[in-house]
C-alpha cells in the first residue's frame, strides 16, 4: 500500500513539472504595405573611410525574406512570474560609426557593456523618458562602458550627437522573455513558462508608441508556441 | 547720458560694436550646433572631454564636437571682450549710467555662460530656449552701449517721428523678439521640420494634429538625422511660428513705408526703415528656404543670424525714434546733458529740463 502511494506521488509530482515546463515561442513578424525608401547615410570623412566599398543607408524598415520585417521587439506584456537577474551584459558596438544592433532588446537591471569599435570619438547619448538620461564620451579605443537601465521603457534611444545619423534602440523589459526579429522578420523566445500571456510585436518606426504596437493572446502550454504578426506601414500623408 | 564726442568715447563705441558682432557671429555658431544637432557633442561643462576647454586636441574636433568646441571657444572670447569693454567703460565713460551698463553686459554674459554649461550638464532643451533668448537680450544690449556712446543716433533730432509711429516700433520691436523666442524653442524641441512644405502645410492651410495623422508622418518620414516622433505639441509651435512671422512681416513693412513716408527717404530713420523692412522680406524668405531645404544646416543657421540682424535693427531704429521724438517735443532744447539723453529715457529727461526751462 505504503508503496503504491509512493508511486502515485511520484507520477503527481513528475506530472507537475511537466506541466510547468518552459517552452519557446516563435514566430514572424511581417510588413503590410510600403515603407519609404532609406536614405544614405550623411558620413563625415572620418567615417567615411571606414565604408570603402559601400554605402551605409538608414535602417528604419529592414525588410527581408517574404516580406519578414526585422528589428521588430516581440514580448510578453506582462508576466507576474518570478524572474531571475540577468547573469549575462548585452553588447552595444559602435562600429563604422554606427550602433550595432540597431535595436536590442534588455532586462532592466541588465549591464548593458558599451563599446567603441571605432577609430574615431563618439559620446553614447541615452534619452529615456524613464530612466535617467545620460551623456558620456568614449574616446577611439576607451574602455567599455557599463550602464544599466532599471525602469521598463519601451523603448529608448542611444545617440551619438558627435555623429548626427547614429541611433540604436533599447526595448527594456521587467522579465527576459523577448526578442528581437532576424532581418527574415522570425523570432524565438526561449524558455517561457506555461499560462496565458499578451504577447506584443513593436516596431519603433511603424507604431511610434509602445500603445501602437499590434498584440495577441497566446497560451503556453506543453508545446511550442508560434505567433505570426503583421505589422502595417501607413500611407504617407498626402 | 551726457556728450560722446571724445575719441576715447568714439573708440569705446567702436569697441562695444565690435563686441556686438563678436556676438552676432556667436549666435551664428549657437544657430550652426543646434541646426546640426550637436548641443550634446560634448557631455561635458566647463571641461571638453575630458580635457581643459582651452587645451582639448584639435584632432577631436570631429562631427558635431567641431561645432559645439568652437560655440565654447568664441564665447570664452566674447566673455573676455566683455569684460574689457566693462573695464574700459567704467574707467572712460564719463557718463556712468554707461559703466553701469557695462556691467550688466557682464553679468549676463557669465549667466548666458552658465546656462549654455548647464543645459549641457543638466540635459535640459528648456535651458537651451533661455540661452537663446538670453544672447538676442545680450546683443541687444551691447547695441545699446554701442549706439548710446556714440552720438549718432543723433542725426536722427530733426526727422518727424510721430509718438504713435514711436510706439508702433517699440512694439514690433518688443514682437521680433518674441518671435526670436519662439523660434528658439521650435529649434530646441526639435520642431523646424515638424511641418515640412510652405506655404502650405501638410497640403493643408492648417495642418491636422491628431494621432493617427501622428502615427502616419512618423512612420512615412524618412531622415538620416531621425528626428524624434513629430508630436502635436511641435507642429503647434512651428504653427506659431510662422504665423507671427507673418504678421510681423506685414507690420514691419508697413513701418517701414510710414518710416520714410513721414520722416523722408534720406533721413536717418528713413534709411533704417528702408533696411529694416528689405530684412524682414529676405528672413521670411530664409525660413521658408529652411523648410524648403529640409533644414539644411547653413540655411537654417543664416535664418537665426538674420533673425538676430532685424531685432538689432527694429532696436536701434526704436532709438532713433524715441530720440527724434524727444527732440520734438522739446525744440531748442537739445543742449549740454540733453542734447545727447540716453536712448531709452531722453524722452522723460527732455519731459523734465522742458518743465524746467518752461
Amino acid at each position: 500500500m505504503i508503496t503504491t502511494l509512493k508511486t502515485l506521488a511520484g507520477v503527481l509530482v513528475l506530472a507537475s513539472l511537466t506541466s510547468t515546463q518552459a517552452v519557446d515561442i516563435t514566430g514572424k513578424v511581417s510588413l503590410k504595405g510600403t515603407p519609404p525608401a532609406e536614405k544614405d547615410l550623411p558620413l563625415d570623412p572620418a567615417c567615411g573611410k571606414l565604408w570603402a566599398n559601400e554605402k551605409p543607408k538608414t535602417r528604419f524598415y529592414v525588410v527581408g525574406a517574404e516580406s519578414g520585417l526585422g528589428d521588430a521587439l516581440v514580448y510578453l506584456k506582462k508576466f507576474d512570474g518570478k524572474v531571475q537577474d540577468p547573469a549575462k551584459a548585452a553588447l552595444l558596438d559602435q562600429k563604422g560609426c554606427e550602433y550595432s544592433p540597431y535595436v536590442l532588446g534588455v532586462q532592466t537591471g541588465q549591464k548593458i557593456l558599451i563599446r567603441n569599435s571605432d577609430p574615431v570619438l563618439h559620446n553614447v547619448h541615452g534619452t529615456p523618458k524613464l530612466n535617467k538620461e545620460f551623456n558620456l564620451a568614449q574616446m577611439a579605443g576607451g574602455k567599455d562602458i557599463e550602464r544599466s537601465l532599471d525602469q521598463p521603457e519601451v523603448i529608448v534611444r542611444f545617440k551619438c550627437d558627435v555623429h548626427p545619423w547614429m541611433f540604436a534602440y533599447i526595448g527594456v523589459l521587467p522579465h527576459p522573455y523577448f526578442a528581437v526579429t532576424d532581418k527574415d522578420g522570425k523570432f524565438k523566445i526561449e524558455g517561457v513558462p506555461a499560462g496565458k500571456y499578451t504577447l506584443v510585436a513593436f516596431h519603433r518606426k511603424a507604431h511610434g508608441t509602445e500603445e501602437k504596437a499590434v498584440a495577441q493572446e497566446i497560451t503556453v502550454a506543453d508545446s511550442a508556441v508560434s505567433a505570426n504578426f503583421t505589422v502595417e506601414v501607413p500611407p504617407p500623408a498626402q | 547720458m551726457v556728450p560722446h564726442s571724445s575719441k576715447s568715447t568714439t573708440g569705446l563705441s567702436r569697441f562695444a560694436a565690435f563686441t556686438a558682432l563678436a556676438t552676432l557671429g556667436l549666435i551664428g555658431l549657437g544657430g550652426l550646433v543646434t541646426s546640426h544637432g550637436a548641443g550634446m557633442a560634448v557631455p561635458d561643462w566647463p571641461t571638453t572631454c575630458g580635457y581643459n576647454m582651452f587645451l582639448f586636441p584639435i584632432s577631436q574636433w570631429v562631427g558635431g564636437i567641431f561645432y559645439e568646441h568652437t560655440h565654447r571657444l568664441w564665447a570664452s572670447g566674447v566673455g573676455f571682450l566683455t569684460i574689457l569693454l566693462a573695464v574700459a567703460l567704467q574707467w572712460r565713460a564719463a557718463d556712468r549710467s554707461l559703466a553701469r551698463l557695462g556691467w550688466i553686459a557682464l553679468v549676463l554674459v557669465i549667466l548666458q555662460g552658465v546656462l549654455g554649461g548647464l543645459r549641457v550638464s543638466l540635459m535640459k532643451d528648456q535651458i537651451g530656449i533661455a540661452h537663446a533668448a538670453l544672447a538676442q537680450g545680450f546683443l541687444v544690449l551691447l547695441t545699446w552701449i554701442a549706439v548710446a556712446s556714440s552720438g549718432w543716433w543723433e542725426r536722427s533730432r530733426h526727422a518727424p517721428v510721430s509718438a504713435g509711429l514711436t510706439r508702433w516700433v517699440t512694439f514690433l520691436t518688443i514682437a521680433i523678439f518674441v518671435q526670436l523666442v519662439v523660434g528658439a524653442t521650435m529649434r530646441h524641441q526639435h520642431a523646424g521640420l515638424a511641418v515640412p512644405d510652405f506655404p502650405l502645410a501638410y497640403g493643408n492651410v492648417w495642418p491636422p494634429t491628431h494621432d493617427a495623422f501622428l502615427q502616419q508622418i512618423n512612420a512615412n518620414r524618412s531622415d538620416a538625422r531621425d528626428f524624434a516622433p513629430i508630436t502635436s505639441f511641435q507642429i503647434w509651435v512651428h504653427m506659431a511660428h510662422r504665423m507671427l512671422a507673418m504678421l510681423i512681416g506685414v507690420a514691419v513693412v508697413v513701418a517701414s513705408v510710414r518710416l520714410r513716408r513721414s520722416c523722408g527717404k534720406a533721413s536717418l530713420p528713413g534709411r533704417l526703415g528702408t533696411v529694416w523692412g528689405w530684412l524682414i522680406v529676405v528672413q521670411i524668405l530664409m525660413g521658408a528656404a529652411t523648410v524648403w531645404s529640409n533644414k539644411a544646416a547653413d540655411i537654417a543657421t543664416g535664418h537665426v543670424v538674420l533673425g538676430a540682424v532685424v531685432l538689432g535693427v527694429g532696436f536701434v531704429t526704436t532709438v532713433v525714434c524715441r530720440a527724434a521724438l524727444a527732440a520734438a517735443e522739446v525744440p531748442g532744447v537739445l543742449a549740454g546733458a540733453v542734447r545727447h539723453p540716453g536712448p531709452v529715457f531722453e524722452g522723460r529727461t527732455a519731459r523734465r529740463v522742458a518743465a524746467v526751462q518752461g
